[in-house]
């Protein structure tokens, strides 16, 4: 991005939507043109999205890193903010921030099986690893990419999902929460996954992300299964206002989930996410 | 402590010719003066505005100002507000944009141009001064707004020579004499019947104002009296805190059945983190104007004890007032370690004076400490 | 044919380490089926008198309601097993279970089962410590669900 709100990092840089998806009822894509010197991010990590007037949010990027000249965010429409921005059209400009945090080690991959664990839209957030992994397939083990949806008519990138699953060199299993006659797919938490896929547990790295129930309940799953604490990453989600550290508010017990975050291991959160109201 | 050289005294009319020069240099001098019953901060141009006198009587939930049978300038401690009213504002405009035809534009603010000038920053005030430094400065993101106000302040220290009912910088290691951080530091003293200033420079800029001031050199009796008034303020602190070890004692207690206590007692009226020198926590707002074409970003202080504070998907994180108590007390004295190595609290007893129900942070880390829960720490 | 229906069931995952002498036991209990693609192994209000070592392909747990398309609740897959509702009287079936694909199973014959349980305790204890987990693990799932963890905040 340019630099030239480098000294003031509250001041967003002003960007336009090249074009947009409807994804799901109430989930859009934006791509974004980044400008000349495009956008360089890590997997998992994320950028303050503004909509004119109205305020900011975090929103994870959810595109391909190697492709540093597009900007790509997969927003659900929830809140004020959100929904300003998953209604922004081609041509309308919004401002950015970022990119903030500490995204997926994939690099700690390396040689090992990688679980990806996703629930609803925590796709989004892990889907450039999973073009990372791709890209570079011959680094990892076995991958398998293990997603929840509530239902078929609820499942992000259902057809990426689909293209994915038919490669031979990925093991892509998907399942709902309930489903109505015509679906011939799995019915069941995203943990049933877990327990069914194939790795090898004393040389697998986790990627977990979706609501904190599902990543809490993930991350038992696999530990239990011997996928050890300091190998699988879940990533927090907090309220966030500044995304620099200054502003307090997405603090979890001593870290900052802007800063210190989002992504963290399961062996650093365990204690803490049986803890209430921390 | 060494040999100190460098000591002069200074007068009552040093003191005004000190905040005259300042003004002249374009500072913006701010100091202790009378409004409201209490002692704030607020523009100076002389001594006539200090509070002359007065002392301050606190205890948990009570402070009262009172007269004082002399004119000491200096013979209180400190009041609800801190410097951070200057260095970190309660509200400022972040930037402002345009919505034209092809989209908008973000204009920045420009940073103010004036200088501070800060006269009677007590020892635990400096050491708060030095906490936000760490937040700001020495993070991987500077802010620039602080950086702007903090370059350049002229600090002016004073030793304190009584305790506060509430202080307690000893424990914390915060004063009662301030060693570093300041320009000027002043310890005033009873000389002939009126009161005179042991006056040092702390800094190259303190140096050279103090050469334009009328003085005389001090004497071993002078230092000897102002050691003296520090050592009655050490020796009268009104609480003590214990701070071995804290930060686990409370990260290995989150589930002590005192957090359910104090919640009993705690209103979340969030004064503590007004009137506390380190809070730091703020929010942002975004307003735009009736026909949408102009909007702006506000910052402003924010409170951890607010439902809004922790708020995501529809509700917040820390919904009981027990873990909110719980998050701020646990931050400024436990979790700040891991954030800034530091401790976030300097021992200055506002937040027991101005908690409307008397809560007193040295007493819950006491009572915690007294009976702590075996738990496991991962 | 009961020869092959002892190896069957030594190699389920649900049996996984069941004494010899119990296999003996129980396969005398065991029956081989397949059910063709959609066709049902059981049917709400049916008599429950059997479970089912999913040997092959996918079964659908589903409610159905007047007005409303069935909906499904749980997907098992091979190396699972259909059906805990025989272990408590009165031993009728609250949902349906629909072969997705083809379906090969062992049957287990209920009230064999239960009668050689009540026989011989230290086999039913065996019984008990293996069902217990499956529906300690279903009603945690079954628990997630209900929270519907992915819907938007209201």
């Amino acid at each position: 991005m340019s630099e030239t709100h480098a000294a003031d990092p509250m001041v967003p840089d002003v960007v336009r939507v090249v074009r947009t998806r409807r994804e799901l009822a109430d989930v859009w894509t934006l791509e974004i043109d980044p400008g000349p010197e495009g956008f360089a991010f890590a997997p998992g990590q994320f950028n303050m999205l503004y909509a004119f007037g109205v305020g900011e949010a975090a929103i994870s990027v959810s595109g391909d890193p190697a492709e540093a000249g597009r900007l790509i965010h997969t927003i659900r429409a929830v809140g004020n903010v959100s929904t300003a921005l998953a209604h922004l059209r081609p041509g309308d400009t919004l401002g950015v921030r970022g990119p903030f945090g500490h995204g997926w080690p994939v690099e700690a991959a390396t040689d090992a099986d990688v679980v990806i664990v996703a629930g609803g839209l925590g796709l989004a957030p892990l889907r450039p690893t999973i073009y990372r992994l791709i890209a570079e397939r011959s680094r990892y083990g076995r991958i398998a990419v293990l997603s929840g949806a509530r239902s078929p008519t609820d499942m992000l990138f259902r057809s990426e999902l689909e293209r994915w699953s038919a490669r031979l060199d990925i093991d892509v299993e998907v399942t709902v929460d309930h489903a109505t006659g015509d679906w011939r797919g799995n019915v069941g938490v995203v943990t049933t996954l877990i327990e069914r896929a194939a790795f090898d547990p004393p040389n697998t790295v986790a990627f977990v992300c979706g609501p904190e129930i599902m990543m809490r309940i993930a991350a038992v799953e696999l530990e239990k299964g011997g996928v050890a604490g300091e190998r699988i990453y879940l990533s927090m989600e907090r309220n966030m206002k500044c995304a620099i550290g200054h502003c307090g508010h997405c603090q979890f017990a001593g870290d900052f989930v802007c800063r210190d975050g989002p992504v963290a291991t399961h062996a650093r959160l365990r204690r803490l996410l049986a803890l209430r109201e921390i | 402590m060494a040999e100190p050289t460098g000591h002069v005294l200074l007068d009552r009319d040093g003191l005004d010719a000190l905040i005259a020069t300042l003004g002249q240099r374009g500072y913006r001098v701010v100091g202790p003066t009378v409004r409201d019953r209490a002692i704030v901060y607020d523009d100076i141009t002389g001594v006539g505005d200090l509070p002359a006198g007065w002392t301050d009587e606190q205890d948990g939930g009570h402070y009262r100002l009172k007269r004082r049978g002399d004119d000491a300038l200096f013979g209180y401690v400190v009041g609800p507000q801190s410097w951070k009213k200057f260095l970190h504002p309660p509200r400022l405009k972040l930037w402002s944009a345009k919505r034209g035809e092809d989209g908008f534009t973000v204009a920045q603010e420009a940073e103010p141009t004036e200088k501070l000038a800060f006269i009677g920053v007590r020892s635990c005030e400096i050491a708060a001064i030095a906490v936000q430094d760490r937040v700001f400065l020495q993070g991987a993101y500077v802010d620039p707004h602080y950086r702007a106000r903090r370059e350049g302040a002229f600090i002016v220290a004073v030793n304190c020579g009584e305790a506060g009912g509430t202080c307690f910088c000893v424990s914390m290691k915060t004063g009662p004499r301030a060693d570093k951080g300041f320009d000027i530091s002043l310890t005033e003293i009873a000389v002939d019947g009126a009161f005179a200033y042991l006056t040092e420079a702390g800094s190259p800029a303190g140096a050279e104002v103090l050469a334009t001031l009328p003085q005389r050199p001090a004497a071993k009796h002078h230092r000897d009296a102002a050691d003296a008034a520090v050592d009655n303020a050490r020796h009268h602190m009104g609480r003590t805190m214990d701070a071995y070890g804290i930060r686990d004692l409370l990260m290995d207690n989150l589930e002590h059945p005192r957090w359910n206590e104090v919640a009993e007692r705690c209103l979340t009226c969030g004064n503590c983190t007004l009137v506390c020198p380190t809070c730091f926590c703020t929010s942002v707002e975004d307003a735009s104007d009736l026909s949408g074409g102009a909007a702006e970003r506000t910052r402003r202080w924010d409170s951890c004890f607010t439902m809004d504070f922790s708020y995501i998907h529809g509700g917040s994180v820390r919904a009981s007032p027990k873990s909110r108590y719980r998050q701020w007390m646990t931050h400024k004295l436990a979790s700040w370690w891991d954030q800034f190595d530091t401790s976030g609290c300097v021992g200055c007893g506002r937040c027991i004076t101005w908690c409307p129900v008397g809560i007193d942070i040295t007493e819950e880390a006491r009572a915690i400490r007294a009976a702590p829960q075996a738990e496991e720490t991962t | 044919m009961i020869e092959g229906l002892d190896r069957y069931i030594r190699e389920h995952p649900f049996f996984a380490g069941l004494a010899e002498e119990y296999v003996q036991l129980i396969v005398g209990c065991a029956s081989n089926v397949v059910f063709k693609a959609g066709a049902y192994l059981y049917r709400h209000g049916d008599p429950a008198d059997q479970f089912f070592l999913l040997r092959h392909g996918r079964v659908a747990l589903e409610m159905s309601a007047p007005g409303r398309a069935p909906v499904t609740f749980q997907t098992l897959v091979e190396g699972e097993i259909i059906g805990v509702t025989w272990l408590l009287p009165p031993h009728t079936w609250s949902y349906d279970a629909r072969a997705v694909d083809l379906v090969r199973a062992i049957a287990m014959d209920a009230k064999c089962l239960r009668d050689k349980c009540d026989s011989d305790h230290d086999l039913g204890y065996d019984m008990m410590m293996r069902f217990v987990p499956v529906l300690v693990n279903r009603l945690q799932a079954t628990r997630m669900q209900i929270l519907d963890v992915y819907a938007t905040p209201a």
